[in-house]
């Protein structure tokens, strides 16, 4: 552990969904942040300061929203800091409130992160025409692709192997109210029937573009000590990043990826991942990112993370369930994907997780990544006090 | 909490730049910080930097500029959408969990590509003010009527402004320099009622770098550390008609929080038009007969937005470490009219 | 009177830009109008960027010389796009793919044509094909698209550390 003790006293998160147009930008985080604090049984005035998170301004076409956010956040006369660190823009920001918290500066901090993918345009603010840039656009899957099928090259791997994870995640996202996409009917046929987007990726194999927030309420040993609530004591965080084009880097097991998870092992005093972690919430948005997470992370030996998708290992009663809330295939606001992880993790260990709990999950991994698998954010929350 | 220390400081000339790209203009000044304290990128605990897309209007412009640093094996990283002084802030407090010894932080951004006083207004609600456009300037404006009808005189707009003029004279980074008198001043037109041209920043494009250290290796990497005895940041709300525009309640508790104590030899106040000077040292209870404002000439003389509030916490620093005080506040803003504000205090003593 | 729920409202954002692409970049842009793709070598790793950016990522340094590299290359992965975007119209399906141009050690994506989509393949060894000189303007998209060589494909391992 480095710095003081630090807990996840509540948690809460909006109903994911492609449009929500009954209420604005600061409606949509304001219900996220209410639902931390009661959860946490908290109010506004018990918050020492705000961490918001979000992807690019240009999705919402609001530069430095959390200027206009302040007022719905509470955070009027209090520190707000706002991050963006690509896609993991979740998970370090949830960082950065748990390290204002370690560090011995607050108390109580409420962090928060959300898009509201409805009122921008995605796609445009990810493919601007900029001049002198390489003309061929092709959106993030577009990008994702050829990596996935440098994956199955390098680990041979079955090529319905993506469209496992894709049935698991969407099966676990029935148990989870929040999640976007709920296709009760889903199915092997459908799935493979779905259009080929970017081969090798079928359309059923990517996330869904949502609107939504999450938040949680970090606080200090003492602010957990006295809560009458569950709460999820952190083990361990880390972030690392590396250059996004730099000659040599693997795209497919990045060399940040394996570091951050030795650094967040370490700090939780883990020396065997596969046998102490007991679930994890891992940032797949694109199905045949979960093998190679697997292996990023130290769960699987490289080459083999398509073998514990076909044994069952990942699903919900599997040895190691992976994405118990559906995951990123199944809700995707971009900026607040990666603290739904972190979120969902602090839940199953804080035992709240509801019908998509993990029986008896004791220690879990939150995982969060962005860019160009550049960047990298997790953290390791447990049942019990830190040692 | 732990001593944590400027150890080193560098800035970019601040003038429009056509010829260099973010990460070149980011690469000399990098390497610049770093040659005193003989640290390299792997000797380094934590970076952080600050940085808008909208600047550029390119999402992810902090995404190249990390190359500049050279992040390879990787590092431990994280950015704010902010001004760089918020940047260290994030540092500040990752340096006090007592694993690391040394951060370093970095800001950039280029204000030229773009109608920066447009972008800005992107800042904005997006629902009810946002749609009307006010941009940056009008903004400003509306806070000096304020100010002015507040009780002040625009007379003390122009000495702001010839102060500033004067002291940039010595400041190779400046754009703006020059001798001239307040009368002149005064003779100029209105360009945004209240304010006259000069009352407002020039268009700038930079970068700035802080190395900061901890404990005994500050002492190791600098002669005279620049000791951070106080830091806070608070936030406004952001609408215009909600709150007093001739005053800054967030600077003021955050000056409090971090100890001002109306006592500085110099301060480094980001203040980009004049008459915001005038309302943040008042919010910290400086006096100008007995503390130096701005002795770099301030964001008036020159204005890398998203990179100028670090470089009056660089400043007052360097100033502190090259013996010219014992005791600077620095602060920086973000935001439509002064909304949000930090405040650093820092001491060097022999 | 309840009055109906307002659900949203279209507020249009126009910002224009003056781009500058840099040194290196620049550099690069002015070779392409010439036909020629220019890399730069990082002095310390003695690796070529195609384009180059700033300066090596990977070390933190300016650029050095200049380096001449060759409009041949290895297909090193690809995917095969079909859904189209707003600003490039091509016939569906086509393959972005990502080439690394001989000499360079960095890769590009680029359009791949000339070949029947089910028969590329990594490794392929492929070849610019050049817009009409008289279209040469300061951009990448000088080349069109790469279309095969009549080469044996490239061994895997020789293009592994790319992919
Ligand atoms: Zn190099």
């Amino acid at each position: 552990m480095s710095g003081q003790l630090a807990a996840v006293l509540g948690t809460g998160q909006t109903k994911h969904v492609a449009k929500r147009d009954d209420v604005s930008i600061a409606g949509l985080v304001r219900e996220a942040a209410d639902r931390a604090l009661e959860d946490a049984g908290l109010t506004y005035a018990d918050i020492d300061a705000v961490v918001i998170g979000k992807a690019p301004d240009m999705f919402e076409g609001v530069m430095m929203p959390e200027l206009y956010l302040a007022e719905a956040l509470g955070a009027i006369g209090k520190p707000l800091i706002r991050v963006h660190t690509a896609g993991s823009v979740g998970g370090s920001t949830a960082i950065v409130a748990t390290h204002l918290v370690q560090a011995g500066v607050h108390e109580r901090v409420l962090t928060v992160a959300f898009e509201k993918q409805s009122e921008s345009n995605a796609m445009w603010a990810l493919s601007i025409k900029i001049p002198f840039s390489q003309p061929l656009v092709a959106g993030a899957g577009g990008y994702f692709a050829p990596i996935i099928r440098g994956y199955i090259r390098k680990a041979d791997a079955p090529l319905d192997t993506g469209f496992q994870v894709v049935l698991k995640d969407r099966l676990n996202a029935l148990k989870n109210p929040y999640a976007h996409l709920h296709q009760p009917d889903i199915s092997m046929e459908q799935i493979i029937e779905s259009p080929l987007l970017w081969d090798p990726i079928r359309y059923a194999e990517t996330c869904p573009s949502s609107d939504g927030a999450a938040a949680m309420v970090i606080g200090s040993e003492r602010a957990a000590d006295a809560s009458s609530r569950p709460v999820a004591w952190i083990h361990g965080t880390a972030v690392r990043s590396e250059p996004t084009m730099g000659a040599g880097r693997d795209r497919v097991n990045p060399h940040a990826g394996r570091d951050c998870a030795k650094a967040v092992y370490a700090e939780a005093g883990i020396t065997d991942p596969f046998r102490e972690i007991d679930c994890a919430e891992i940032y797949v948005p694109f199905s045949w990112f979960e093998p190679m997470w697997l292996e990023n992370l130290g769960f699987a030996e490289e080459g083999t993370g398509w073998k514990m998708v076909h044994d069952g290992t990942t699903a919900l009663d599997g040895d190691l369930p992976i994405n118990m809330s559906g995951g990123v295939l199944s809700s995707n606001p971009i900026g607040a994907s990666g603290m739904i992880r972190f979120l969902e993790v602090a839940n199953q260990v804080r035992g709240t997780a509801g019908e998509h709990q993990v029986d008896g999950a004791r220690k879990a991994l939150g995982h969060a990544y962005g860019g160009g698998s550049q960047f990298f954010a997790m953290w390791v929350v447990g049942k019990d006090k830190p040692k | 909490m732990r001593d944590v220390a400027v150890v080193s400081f560098a800035q970019s000339a601040t003038r429009r730049d056509q010829t260099r790209n973010e990460v070149e203009i980011l690469l000399p000044v990098l390497r610049e910080a770093m040659a005193p304290t003989g640290l390299t990128t792997h000797d380094i605990g934590f970076t952080c930097s600050g940085s808008s897309d909208y600047l550029a209007g390119q999402a992810f412009a902090f995404v190249s500029a990390l190359d500049a640093v050279g992040p390879w094996p990787p590092i431990q990283e994280s950015h704010v959408e902010m001004d760089g002084a918020w940047a260290l802030y994030e540092a500040w407090v990752r340096l006090q969990h007592g694993d690391i010894d040394t951060a370093l932080v970095y800001a950039f951004g280029k204000s030229s590509p773009g109608d920066v006083a447009r972008v800005l207004s992107l800042q904005l609600d997006p629902y009810v003010t946002g749609p009307l456009w006010p941009d940056a300037i009008s903004l400003a404006a509306l806070q000096a009527r304020a100010f002015l009808e507040a009780g002040h005189d625009e007379k003390d707009l122009a000495r702001v402004v010839a102060r500033s003029r004067r002291n940039a004279v010595g400041n190779p980074h400046a754009q703006l320099s020059g001798d001239i008198d307040e009368a002149t001043l005064l003779d100029e037109p209105l360009y945004a009622d209240p304010l006259r041209m000069h009352d407002c920043p020039p268009i700038s494009d930079g970068a700035a770098v802080v190395v900061l250290a901890a404990g005994d290796k500050a002492r190791e990497l600098c002669e005279r550390p620049a000791w951070i005895r106080g830091i806070d940041h608070r936030i406004d709300v952001q609408a215009l008609g909600s709150r007093d525009l001739s005053q800054s309640a967030s600077t003021r508790l955050a000056g409090e929080k971090a100890g001002v104590g109306g006592r500085a030899d110099l301060a480094e106040l980001h203040a980009p038009f004049s008459h915001q000077e005038l309302i943040v040292a008042e919010a910290l209870g400086l006096d100008e007969t007995a503390t130096s404002i701005n002795p770099s000439g301030g964001a008036l003389a020159s204005n890398p937005v998203m990179v100028a509030g670090l470089v009056r916490i660089g400043e007052a620093a360097r100033r502190l470490s090259a013996g010219e005080g014992e005791r600077a506040v620095a602060h920086a803003t973000s935001g439509p009219a002064l909304q949000q504000n930090l405040v650093c205090v820092l001491e060097a003593t022999s | 009177m309840t009055a109906e729920p307002i659900t949203g409202i279209v507020t249009p954002i126009r910002l224009d830009y003056t781009y500058t692409p840099g040194t290196s970049p620049s550099q690069f842009l002015r070779g392409m109008k010439e036909g020629r793709i220019l890399g730069r070598r990082c002095p310390s790793c003695a690796k070529v960027y195609v384009p180059p950016r700033g300066g090596c990522p990977m070390c933190g340094v300016e650029f050095a010389e200049e380096v001449r590299v060759a409009d041949t290359g290895t297909l090193v992965t690809f995917a095969v796009v079909n859904v189209n975007f707003a600003n490039r119209v091509i016939d569906l399906p086509y393959v972005s793919g990502e080439v690394r141009f001989d000499g360079s050690d960095t890769t590009s994506m680029v359009l791949v044509q000339g070949i029947p989509v089910d028969q590329v393949r990594m490794g392929m060894r492929v070849k610019a094909h050049w817009l009409p000189r008289d279209e040469w303007d300061f951009t990448f998209a000088n080349i069109d698209y790469v279309e095969p060589l009549d080469e044996p494909d490239a061994d895997y391992e020789s293009y592994k550390e790319f992919v």
